[in-house]
């Protein structure tokens, strides 16, 4: 794959020469450019020079890719010194804006490069989403701060740390309350009853027959209306949310571990049977291995649907404590950047979890057809 | 395994077992019957209480008779909510407020923006993501982070700057739903353009095809099995998503709403006939895009299994 012209690259070469012909913000009452200050004009330089070396040289190897990222960050940086030491007054910056747009293509082509060169490498593989995420948390920085945006609407993600950095012992207790006891509780009683479930029914075709079709029906009813049914029978405390997250989760599993169990094929259980296998050896040896990916399945739809169910059964009611209870207190109360801090903490740990289980999907599912090595 | 009784005529009992239907009916009997000793189970020991403090006279008939009609029971009798489902289906106007059609209709139309705007936002990040390689690399860990994020704690910030720029009502729980629904169509979608084996790729070089060409002519037509399975679902967890958005918007319109207002009043018959409202009308969007699905099948050269 060979890129001739490079247009990326000369768009923002473009844009960034013609930031210099326009102000970027206000110094006092006067208009300044770059040269406001030093560091600024050199780190807007040295991304130019970046941007040239790769349009002259034209290579595409790991190295090339990452001077055009080191450019990228290190020009990131100047509209960030803009800011905090200038007025910016919005689109009366427009050099800043200007920049930015260009850096975002600059952006593109070094993420472009990386994944070019990320074949090989685990690191270089990762550090292209983190590139995209920190890029996307960065002009989230720079257009809450440039324009001023008031924190009650949107905080900057600045602020949200300085509020998780503050609130931190509050934000655990929250953690400790909705995820150690609410949704690791019921996750593992809903996972737990549903596979147990699935193999016991297993072995009766009839109950088979009679939940497979229902369970379908199932997976479209809204599960999660149970909530306030939950609350009133188990009271406010984390049991009513754990009880909501066994409903929710038992199902997918239920169905998805009996679709496992019938993925074996009949070759395998005809090869069982002449080893003089037991029933129990064949589950243990060839069926639930075989069900594996389908468990894993369920778990990692399960986990997104643990974190959903919790939050929602705290609206409807819930003691002091808890991520639920903390968004729609905070909204109320106006503190947004400690409900941006508690939807980090939310996020954090559901990527965290869900990680979690994908790793040991592939430790344990490694022979399956969907890690071979593609082409 | 059906095949046991072969040989032998089978009889009705046989017939019956290894069919589908008794099966689930015989499930479904039971599930009933559970139901009612449940709510004699729970309600009973209220009943007690109020038998002993009027000092009433009871026995296990008239127990049982009270715990299925009860004001407000812990678990409502399944003919109380039949008949609660009547009352506010039937017997009220459609647009009063006190109908469950129009609670029913306001969720609906939440639900079918969010699933278009979201079948709409899937299939432009699928497309781009199986044709851009860096969008692949890039977007593809975060539309997956994106997911475990749970969207209600979410819900109150979306509505709070949608409402600054103006756009209130049905439009950000629209997009709540559209958050939730996008992701099965994305996978599913980049999952159905990758599905052209090699061999079909080189057929189309060998016409000289150009990858517009390639992309209209193969990947389409070959993506859209898959954009059926995951629509399926996309449907059911967008009215997932319209439900949940109705919480922390305080709305007072929408099934949401009904189950809200229900557990502020202790209303369970409320609660419950909104969940049954809920279920069917899941079962009922799902059903409907297993008809298209089977429709465009059709149209397209009848591959239904």
């Amino acid at each position: 794959m060979k890129i001739r012209s490079d247009p990326a690259t000369m768009i923002f070469l473009t844009l960034a020469l013609l930031s210099f012909a326009f102000p970027v913000g206000y110094d006092g009452s006067d208009t300044v450019s770059w040269w406001f200050d030093l560091a600024a004009a050199t780190f807007v330089i040295l991304s130019i020079a970046t941007a040239v070396f790769q349009l002259i040289s034209r290579r595409q190897d790991l190295p090339t890719a990452l001077v055009v990222t080191a450019g990228t960050v290190l020009g990131a940086t100047a509209p960030l010194l803009a800011i905090e030491y200038l007025e910016t007054r919005g689109f009366e910056a427009l050099g800043i804006w200007i920049y930015l747009v260009g850096l975002g293509f600059l952006a593109w082509r070094a993420m472009a490069l990386l994944s070019a060169a990320a074949n090989f490498s685990l690191i270089i593989t990762l550090a292209v989403p983190a590139l995209f995420g920190i890029w996307l948390l960065y002009l989230w920085q720079v257009l809450t701060s440039g324009f001023s945006i008031p924190s009650v609407l949107l905080p900057s993600p600045e602020q949200i740390g300085a509020a998780i950095n503050a609130n931190a012992d509050m934000l655990f207790a929250d953690f400790y309350q909705t995820v150690v006891k609410s949704v690791l509780s019921g996750f593992v009683f809903g996972c737990g009853s549903g596979f147990i479930v699935a193999i016991l029914v297993d072995r009766v075709p009839f109950l088979q027959r009679g939940l497979l079709p229902l369970g379908s029906l199932v997976s479209a009813v809204p599960i999660v209306g149970i909530a306030p049914i939950m609350v009133m029978w188990f009271g406010f405390d984390w049991e009513s949310k754990a009880a909501v997250i066994v409903i929710m989760t038992f199902f997918p599993m239920l169905i998805n571990t009996l679709a496992g169990l019938q993925a074996t094929g009949k070759i395998e259980k005809d090869l069982m049977r002449s080893y003089a296998a037991g029933y129990w050896q064949t589950l243990f040896f060839v069926r639930l291995p075989n069900a594996l990916p389908f468990i894993f399945n369920a778990l990692k739809i399960n986990s997104t649907l643990a974190m959903i169910g919790a939050i929602v059964a705290e609206f409807f009611g819930t003691p002091i404590v808890g991520m639920g209870f903390r968004i729609s207190t905070e909204v109320g109360r106006m503190n947004v950047d400690i409900v941006w801090a508690t939807i980090a903490v939310a996020a954090l740990v559901g990527s965290v979890f869900y990680g979690l289980l994908a790793v040991c999907e592939r430790r344990l599912t490694f022979w399956h057809a969907s890690y071979r090595q593609a082409r | 395994m059906t095949d046991i009784g072969a040989g032998i005529t089978p009889g009705l009992w046989h017939r019956l077992y290894s069919g589908k239907t008794f099966p689930v009916l015989t499930i479904l009997l039971s599930i009933l019957i559970l139901w009612y000793a449940g709510a004699v189970y729970m309600n009973s020991d209220r009943l007690i209480d109020q038998y002993e403090r009027n000092k009433t006279d009871w026995d296990m008939e008239i127990l049982i008779e009270d715990a299925w009609s009860m004001e407000r029971p812990i678990l409502p009798a399944p003919q109380q909510i039949v008949v609660e489902l009547i009352d506010t289906v039937l017997g009220k106007n459609i647009t009063s407020k006190r109908s469950l059609v129009f609670h029913a209709w306001i969720t609906l139309s939440s639900t079918l923006l969010g699933f278009a705007f979201g079948t709409i936002l899937g299939i432009i990040l699928a497309v781009g993501i199986v044709h851009v390689q860096t969008l692949d690399r890039s977007l593809m860990p975060w539309i997956i982070a994106s997911q475990t994020i749970p969207i209600l704690a979410i819900a109150p910030m979306i509505i709070v700057v949608l409402g600054h720029l103006g756009l209130t009502g049905l439009v950000p729980k629209a997009i709540i739903s559209m958050y939730l629904c996008f992701f099965p169509i994305t996978i599913g979608m980049v999952k159905g353009l990758r599905s052209p084996d090699i061999l079909q790729l080189d057929l189309m070089k060998t016409y000289s095809a150009s990858s517009s060409d390639v992309f209209w002519k193969l990947r389409i037509p070959a993506s859209i099995p898959f954009l059926f399975t995951s629509l399926k679902v996309a449907v059911a967890i967008s009215l997932v998503g319209a439900i949940v958005a109705e919480l922390p918007t305080g709305a007072i319109q929408g099934l949401g709403a009904r189950l809200l207002a229900g557990s502020y009043y202790g209303q369970t018959i409320q609660i419950w006939s909104a969940l049954v409202v809920a279920s069917f009308m899941g079962m009922f969007l799902v059903w409907a895009v297993s008809l298209a699905e089977k429709a465009t099948l059709r149209q397209m050269g009848g591959q239904t299994a």
